[in-house]
């Protein structure tokens, strides 16, 4: 039985509460940057969750749907400080929409 | 007339109803498969939904009473107060098998550093209450957030899953079955066609052996009624 760690990754302001919790904190202040950090988190093998807000999330599309069909790491998103931009709800929406292949909620 | 070329062979006959047996049991049991991921999919995505509209009101407060604390302490003095956390989070993950989707179960274990019994990992003196309550806010959330990314990969991985069965499935329904029916139905009409044929051609063959012999019988009268004539004359 291995541990696993849980990441939150953010611009400063949004994640730095995560600290408080003793979850594994990466800033990005940059789209680059943090793409650079989701790929480093999804392919060290240890981390199993991955917050990420969906400030951020918007601008990496491509790099979010790469970890969708694996089972390590899930990558959820989260709202940031500035409120929710409702992705995260969409995301579901989307995800009925692919097994289904319409809308039905 | 089937889209492609098919031996009409006895032996091709039997592999393909062989094969039209297997898809149709294939095709039953992948619909199976469907109905049932799809009614627990519905159930997760219904879950999925309220767990993240509640971590999204939770997180939004929380937010709500960061700023506030923000505004009454200086940016460094926060960060300080937060860079050194009392207690840390290990999380453990196991597997469930939804359907033959391999999702993941978490569950995770707090490591506190003192046994203080809160989470604060600062002192009282130079921060401001309202950090305690966003602290507190997250903490309260986190339980959810964890459940939330659970069912939200468990529901990602199934929608993947029920996608490809539901290809399948129509596959089989509309191109795989029916083309087998068809080559089936040409190979028997081509088999019995050929049969027809076959008792056509013995019949004409039997009729002009027939004809053969008969003309032949009439030769030998003839020639027989010849001889027999012949010493009058």
């Amino acid at each position: 039985m291995s541990m696993y760690k849980i990441a939150v990754l953010g611009d400063r302001e949004s994640v730095l509460g995560f600290q408080a919790l003793g979850l594994d904190v990466h800033t990005a202040e940059t789209v680059e940057a943090a793409k650079k950090t989701l790929h480093q988190l999804a392919r060290d093998g240890e981390t199993a969750i991955i917050y990420l807000t969906e400030q951020l999330a918007v601008q990496m599309q491509d790099e979010i749907n790469r970890y969708k069909d694996e089972v390590m790491p899930a990558i959820i998103l989260i709202p940031g400080k500035d409120g929710s931009l409702g992705i995260g709800m969409q995301n579901i929406t989307d995800s009925v929409e692919r097994a289904v292949g319409a809308d039905i909620l | 007339m089937p889209a492609t070329t098919v031996n009409a062979t006895r032996m091709e006959l039997t592999r393909l109803k062989k094969k039209l047996a297997t898809s149709t049991r294939g095709h039953k049991l992948l619909k199976d498969k469907r109905d049932e991921m799809m009614k627990q999919f519905l159930e997760m995505v219904r879950e999925n939904r309220a767990l993240r509209k509640r971590v999204e009101e939770g997180m939004i407060r929380a937010y709500g009473s960061f700023t506030v604390a923000s505004a009454l302490m200086s940016s460094e003095m926060l960060e300080q107060s937060l860079l050194y956390p009392k207690q840390s989070v290990e999380l453990d993950m196991k597997y469930q098998n939804i359907m033959g989707v391999n999702t993941p179960v978490y569950q995770f274990s707090t490591r506190s550093d003192a046994s203080g019994g809160d989470i604060y990992p600062y002192g009282f003196a130079t921060t401001s209450g309202e950090l305690d309550g966003a602290v507190d806010a997250l903490s309260s959330v986190f339980q959810d957030m964890l459940r939330l990314a659970q069912i939200e990969k468990a529901t990602q991985l199934l929608a993947e899953e029920i996608e490809k069965t539901r290809r399948r499935v129509n596959a089989l329904e509309y191109v795989v079955i029916p083309e087998c029916q068809e080559n089936i139905k040409y190979i028997t009409m081509k088999l019995s066609e050929n049969e027809r044929n076959n008792t056509i051609r013995l019949m004409k063959v039997k009729d002009m052996m027939l004809a053969e012999s008969l003309e032949e019988k009439r030769q030998e009268t003839a020639k027989a009624l010849k001889l027999f004539d012949s010493p009058t004359q």
